[in-house]
Formats: structure tokens, C-alpha cells, sequence
């Protein structure tokens, strides 16, 4: 039987994607290796917003389409629970603007086939002071846990499932607004500042990323910390990560780690 | 102008009549695109990029929002022929090329599995020396693959001619320009159909009709063979991944 990436051709199945060929019992399918992000209910996403719609923002998500934020399915910065009134809709930009970097969830697809999201926790929303990188979609696994609060950097790494990955400064959840904007504007300054130490490591997971996602290699936090961790104990610095040295250390380290699980698999049997 | 040796039978560049050029081919070679390729006939050589399938742009291009809006834009690059000059962008060659292109890539793209979105091909000449069309069509066929779009079939296409009484395969610039008939063919080469079929100097080959389907059977014949040689760089990447580049040498 047939499944995705197949057409039947005179009683012949036929691959209609470049990819591996995948077969699950009697279904044969194929998969695509640089295709775009096929979005899953639920999937935690990070996206950029290009568009203001009424009571709605665009995302651009690497899908085949852009994604649809709307108004009623997010929280307010407000956090109460109430009717999306009209001046709410006003003040849409106070909340996002066109460029910002977001995190959400998928909600699901609307009966006329576009994508919605959803940011009705504490832990979505807009994503400052980091760097976004963009990886192949499937480099990134489905995972229980998409966010990460690296503690020993202060760092925050949401892995979207579409490829976009977050890496910023920690923001403590469930920090209300109204707090900051009580607190007088100097020491709101302060808060603003992002540490010369943060701002590094920032740097370094975000060329780990880079450099595993160029070999290839599937995200996960532990290779991503490892990677970073791997690059201060061979004294590379940060801009000299993305340098073919350390391209050819990072390669060899995980072929050694392969070979060792090949090794301790065959021993268990 | 003796195109083809009296005695040998050699073309001007050492070929046989029914003899291709060298053939290659490169995938991922435009990083921030969604797939890419560079390929090359010869002397000829031709870099596409494929972008999407994305949010459709110019919503009133969209004709039926239940299958996906293809675009194509072919240019030269203006180092791509002998005298180096600029090429205005949207003159009548490259608008018919783009449309060529665009026609017989849609042919084969499954448009219907992609709703509301569309499709960007960009394909530019960096070096051209004729069969810049056919070119063009194989190198796009490679970035689609590499895109993950799914297709029909693989599009390849191959251009032939016929100067002194002897019917050519892939001509070169010199043969080209020597004012011959040819024919651009373009095959689903699996499903055995042809796409694209464009002569010119028609009444030139009407006039040698008993030779005309010579060109197209022999141009035919050897885009079977660009097809097996693009089915296997296809699962070179499948194998390698699209992070090493598989490079096809071949020749015919």
C-alpha cells in the first residue's frame, strides 16, 4: 500500500519525493529529508511575525503556509480571563509587533485548511534578547520537553518544532507586567541590561547549534551542552567555533559516541 | 562550415553526432534556499534555486486556491555569454524561457497536494553555450527533488539539431549558432511523455522530413539516459543526506 510520497502508476507504486523510503508493515511511504515543517497538534513552534490582520497576527513558521494567531487564543498581558473587546484589538501591537519572534502551540487546522496557534500559558509568548537560529525542521524530534532553562549559563533554549530554535536570556515565568512598569524607570533599566557573561553563552550555544545543525546532526539539549561544554574545554573561543577545527573535533566526538553505542548494544546481546 | 568531419565523422568540439557532453550536477548549493542546484551541460552551466512551497505572495495570482501557484524566473547573467553585457530583466527571450520552464515544471509537480501556497524557481545562466532551455529544465528538476516538491516523474530534457546531413545531439554554441534546425525536448521519463517540444526553423525540417524525427527520436533517447543519471544523483542524496554534495560525472 501506499502511503505519503507515492502514486500508484499502473498498478506500480512510484516515490514522488527525493527521500528515504520507510515501510510500516504493508504501508510504504517515503520521507522527504529537506522538506518544509509538517505542523502536528500541539507541536511547540517559535515563529516570526510578519502581519497584523484584524484580531489576528501572521506567523511565518517555514510551512507551506503562514500560521494564524488569533486575538481570542492567547492570554493577555493582563493574565485576566474576559471578552476580547475593541480596544483590545487596537492595541494588538502593544502586544506583538511585526518582526518579533514568538513561541506558541499548534491548535490545529481550520476547516478551510490554514494553521492555527495558540499561547494561552505563561511560558508562551514573545521571545526577547536571544538569538533565533533557523535549522532543517527535522533535525528537531518531538520531544515531551521543548523548553529548557540551562541553569548553569542562565540561558533559556526553546527547540521549536519547526526548526527555529531560541536561544536567550532566562525570563523567570509568570513575571506579571504590572510589576515592571511599578518599578521605577532606572532600575527597569537595569533589568533591561543582559550581562557581558549571559551574552556569551548566549553566543556559544548559538554556534553549537549552528555547527551541529551544518554536520547534520539531530538537536537535543544534552548534544547542544555538550558541544558548548566541549568547546570551552578545548579552549576554542567563540568566534573560532564556526572555524573547520572544531567542525572536525565535533564530528569525531560524535562518531566516537556512535561507535560506542554500536559497541555497548552488540555486548548487551 | 564543415560541421561534422567528412572523413571521421567527428563534430567540431571531438563528438560523435549522437555523442553528449559532459555532465554535472550539484545539489544544496544555495544555502538559505529550500532547494538548489547547479548543473552542467559542457560549457553550459546553470544554477536553480527552488523557494517553498510558501504563502502566496501576490494573492491575485492565485487562480484555484486548491492546488499551488508555480513561478518561474530565468535570467542570464550578464558575464554568462561572450561579450559581457547587461541583460535587461524582463525581455522577451528570458519571459518565454521563464514560461517554458514554469509549463513544463508544473506538468510535473503535484500541484494538488499543496493548496494555497506557492512555488518560486529561479533559475540563472552563469555560462551559457546553447541548450541553455534544456539546462535550465534539468537543473530546476534537481532543485525541485532537492525541495521535497513532490513530482509526477523527473522532468530532463535534452536539445538536438541537424547541420550538414547529419542529425546532431546537444549542440554547442558553434553548432547553434551555425542557423540549423533543432528541437528542445523535455521527457517524463519514467511515464514516457513528452512535455516540451519546441522547434525552430520548422519549415527547414519540413523540408528534410524524412530526417525529422531523427533529431527528436535521438534527442528523445538521451534524455532517457540524463533521466537515470538524475534518478541516481537523487538517491545519492537520499544515501549522503543533503548535507554532502553528490557529484554525478557521466559521460554519454
Amino acid at each position: 500500500m501506499g502511503g505519503h510520497g507515492t502514486s500508484d502508476q499502473d498498478g506500480e507504486v512510484v516515490a514522488t519525493l527525493c527521500g528515504v523510503v520507510e515501510r510500516v508493515n504493508k504501508l510504504v511511504y517515503v520521507r522527504t529529508l529537506r522538506a518544509r515543517y509538517k505542523p502536528e497538534v500541539g507541536d511547540i513552534i517559535v515563529g516570526r511575525v510578519i502581519e497584523i490582520a484584524p484580531k489576528r497576527w501572521r506567523l511565518e513558521i517555514n510551512f507551506s503556509q503562514d500560521a494564524v494567531l488569533m486575538l481570542s487564543s492567547m492570554n493577555l498581558p493582563d493574565g485576566i480571563q474576559r471578552r476580547r473587546t475593541a480596544v483590545d484589538e487596537l492595541n494588538m501591537r502593544s502586544i506583538f509587533e511585526e518582526n518579533d519572534v514568538i513561541c506558541a502551540e499548534v491548535r490545529g487546522f481550520q476547516h478551510d485548511g490554514s494553521l492555527h496557534l495558540q499561547a494561552r500559558s505563561q511560558k508562551y509568548g514573545k521571545l526577547e534578547r536571544g538569538q533565533l537560529l533557523i535549522v532543517p525542521a527535522y533535525l528537531v524530534k518531538r520531544r515531551k520537553q521543548h523548553f529548557h532553562h540551562l541553569e548553569q549559563y542562565d540561558v533559556d533554549l526553546i527547540l521549536g518544532c519547526n526548526g527555529f530554535i531560541w536561544v536567550g536570556e532566562h525570563v523567570v515565568v509568570g513575571e506579571n507586567t504590572n510589576m515592571m512598569e511599578d518599578k521605577p524607570s532606572l532600575s527597569a533599566e537595569v533589568e533591561n541590561f543582559t550581562p557581558l557573561e549571559t551574552r556569551k553563552h548566549i553566543c556559544r550555544l548559538a554556534n553549537a547549534v549552528r555547527v551541529l545543525s551544518a554536520l547534520g546532526f539531530t538537536l537535543t539539549v544534552e548534544l547542544i551542552i555538550e558541544t558548548a561544554e566541549a568547546s570551552v574545554s578545548s579552549n576554542v573561543e567563540i568566534n573560532n567555533m564556526l572555524g573547520a577545527e572544531f567542525y572536525v573535533q565535533t564530528a569525531e566526538r560524535e562518531a566516537k559516541r556512535r561507535a560506542d553505542l554500536l559497541r555497548k548494544r552488540s555486548r548487551g546481546r | 562550415m564543415e560541421y561534422v568531419n567528412l572523413l571521421t565523422g567527428f563534430r567540431v568540439d571531438g563528438r560523435r553526432p549522437n555523442e553528449m557532453r559532459q555532465l554535472k550536477g550539484e545539489v544544496g548549493v544555495v544555502a538559505r534556499a529550500d532547494g538548489s542546484a547547479l548543473f552542467e551541460m559542457g560549457n553550459t552551466r546553470v544554477i536553480a534555486a527552488v523557494y517553498g512551497p510558501r504563502e502566496v505572495q501576490n494573492k491575485g495570482q492565485q487562480v484555484n486556491s486548491k492546488e499551488a501557484l508555480v513561478r518561474c524566473e530565468y535570467r542570464m547573467a550578464d558575464f554568462s555569454t561572450g561579450d559581457r553585457r547587461r541583460k535587461p530583466k524582463g525581455d522577451r527571450r528570458s519571459t518565454e524561457i521563464s514560461l517554458v520552464i514554469r509549463q513544463t515544471m508544473e506538468a510535473s509537480i503535484l500541484t494538488h497536494l499543496m493548496p494555497r501556497s506557492q512555488i518560486d524557481i529561479f533559475v540563472q545562466v552563469l555560462q551559457a553555450d546553447a541548450g541553455t532551455r534544456a539546462a535550465c529544465i534539468n537543473a530546476a528538476t534537481l532543485a525541485l527533488a532537492d525541495a521535497g516538491i513532490p513530482m509526477r516523474d523527473i522532468v530532463t530534457s535534452c536539445s538536438a539539431g541537424y547541420l550538414c546531413s547529419t542529425p546532431l545531439l546537444d549542440l554547442n554554441y558553434i553548432e547553434d549558432s551555425a542557423g540549423g534546425p533543432d528541437v528542445t525536448v523535455g521527457i517524463l521519463a519514467k511515464m514516457d511523455k513528452v512535455t516540451l517540444l519546441q522547434v525552430t526553423k520548422y519549415h527547414e525540417l519540413l523540408l528534410i522530413a524524412a530526417s525529422f524525427r531523427t533529431p527528436l527520436v535521438l534527442s528523445s533517447i538521451h534524455t532517457n539516459s540524463i533521466t537515470t543519471i538524475l534518478h541516481t544523483m537523487c538517491s545519492l542524496v537520499k544515501h549522503f543526506s543533503c548535507h554532502l554534495y553528490p557529484e554525478g560525472h557521466c559521460f554519454l
